[in-house]
């Protein structure tokens, strides 16, 4: 009770510890998902409106990303950056770019992967009276995402909801460094190791606030396309 | 814009469609008659360059289109059109829907324009509607407001008045009419109906399995067919 009294003291005098880090961790995510939705929704477009020879197998990768532990990710980013990796010279290990990478790796499998679905279900006749009426591939393409928006806007929610709340990658490639790296998933382990559990919940309830808000959002754009 | 057809062959699994000659010229609406899986529409996707063929060529213009070749530059394509039997929208305003072609083609939308085939497909009260509020007739005048707000030199319909009312086959038919008269595009028309093929035909073609059988003027098809598939499927005797 003591813990989530401090909490909201905490929440409510505006601290800026507390607060930095949650500036920190919307950013970082912000950036990351921006990134996961230029890679993943013309990727899953791609995949939902084309036939090809290979596409079993890109599908497959892409089910076996959306399921992928974030840890190994942050192990393969961790070395990637690490100073013997391929990419060491960037020097961006234990830096906000690294946890960015290591989050959109994360999250465009999602993003691609829900896009993929939602783009499928578009009627195959509006696709064929398109390009009848002389839409290119990419206006055809672009036009499929605007029929699928909703579904495209929730596996971009998803994709947020996955990393948000993500932090064995984050912790192994950003090193939780205080004011640089620290994030609100890596500052609760860090504040309830310290047994400083007012601040741990403070930014509990943080997390738990907003991927409720994204969860939310998700299911009410769902419930809104069942009834479009 | 004119087809000349020569030796077209597609095949399909336990389908195959083979033309042998066929000529369609500008201004003429051609209407293709025949029972379910003659060729007709697969004919129609091969016109539109929507499918390749196997074999064959297609002189298009002044540019001939064989299997190697099927994919004319993107200014030909956009002459051609195809209203489809089940009139697919976006999932948008009417007036959305109707400049859709126009703003693909970056071209400037005349409002006036515009609200003047709005006006005689008889959508102005239906503009600010969304497409998943219209009857089946109403969307089938959408479509066809749509394919002709660009002025497609070669328009090719397949069914576009099958299930309507007669209130929303008069409008249609009357449509294509005037608009074959003022534009002088060349048609070729799918139907099931012959009274309707009467009506709008200027020739008339009957295909079955994947064949030419006849292809007449619309007064010697009607008065006087050749061939012993056209008096049956005339007398309605093929469809059984």
């Amino acid at each position: 009770m003591e813990g989530l009294a401090e909490s909201l003291k905490l929440l409510f005098t505006f601290d800026p510890y507390v607060y930095d880090i949650i500036g920190l961790s919307l950013r970082i995510t912000g950036v990351a998902l921006f990134f996961a939705t230029i890679i993943g929704v013309p990727l899953g477009t791609l995949l939902g409106l084309t036939n090809f020879k290979g596409k079993p197998v890109v599908t497959a990768l892409l089910y076996t990303g959306m399921g992928f532990p974030p840890v190994v990710i942050g192990l393969f980013v961790f070395l990637l950056y690490s100073a013997v990796g391929p990419l060491g010279h960037l020097g961006w290990l234990f830096s906000t770019r690294a946890i960015i990478t290591a989050q959109t790796i994360i999250s465009f499998p999602m993003v691609a992967g829900f896009t993929m679905a939602a783009v499928m279900s578009v009627d195959k006749n509006l696709m064929k009276q398109l390009k009848a009426l002389g839409a290119t591939g990419l206006q055809a393409s672009w036009a499929a995402i605007k029929e699928a928006r909703v579904g495209v806007l929730v596996s971009i929610i998803a994709g947020f909801g996955a990393i948000i709340s993500e932090v064995g990658a984050v912790m192994l490639v950003g090193g939780n460094i205080e004011g640089k790296t620290r994030v609100l998933t890596t500052a609760i382990v860090l504040e309830t190791r310290q047994g400083n559990f007012g601040v741990a919940i403070a930014f509990g309830i943080i997390l738990l606030t907003i991927t409720f808000i994204a969860n939310l959002s998700m299911i009410y754009l769902q419930k809104r396309h069942m009834f479009e | 814009m004119s087809y000349k057809i020569r030796g077209l062959k597609k095949e399909y699994k336990g389908f195959k469609l083979y033309i042998d000659e066929l000529s369609l010229y500008k201004g003429e609406i051609f209407c293709l008659l025949g029972p379910s899986g003659a060729g007709k529409t697969t004919l129609l996707r091969l016109l539109n360059f929507l499918e390749k063929p196997d074999e064959g060529e297609v002189l298009y213009g002044n540019k001939k289109y064989t299997s190697q070749n099927y994919l004319p530059p993107l200014e030909a394509m956009r002459q051609i059109t195809t209203v489809f039997q089940r009139p697919a929208l976006l999932k948008d305003t009417v007036w959305n829907n109707i400049i859709y072609p126009l703003k693909i083609r970056k071209e400037i939308i005349d409002k006036e324009k515009v609200m003047g085939v709005v006006e005689e497909l008889g959508l102005t009260n239906l503009i600010k509607q969304r497409s998943e509020t219209l009857s089946g007739g109403e969307a089938q005048r959408v479509a066809l407001a749509r394919a002709l707000i660009f002025k497609p030199q070669v328009l090719l319909l397949d069914e576009p008045t099958a299930n309507l009312d007669p209130g929303n086959i008069k409008i249609i038919e009357e449509m294509v009419l005037k608009y074959t008269f003022q534009e002088k595009p060349t048609v070729v028309w799918i139907t099931h109906n012959h009274f309707q093929a009467k009506r709008v035909g200027h020739r008339i073609c009957l295909m079955d399995k994947g064949c030419i059988v006849e292809a007449r003027d619309k007064d010697t098809f009607f008065r006087s067919p050749k061939h012993q598939k056209t008096k049956e499927f005339l007398s309605g005797e093929m469809f059984f």
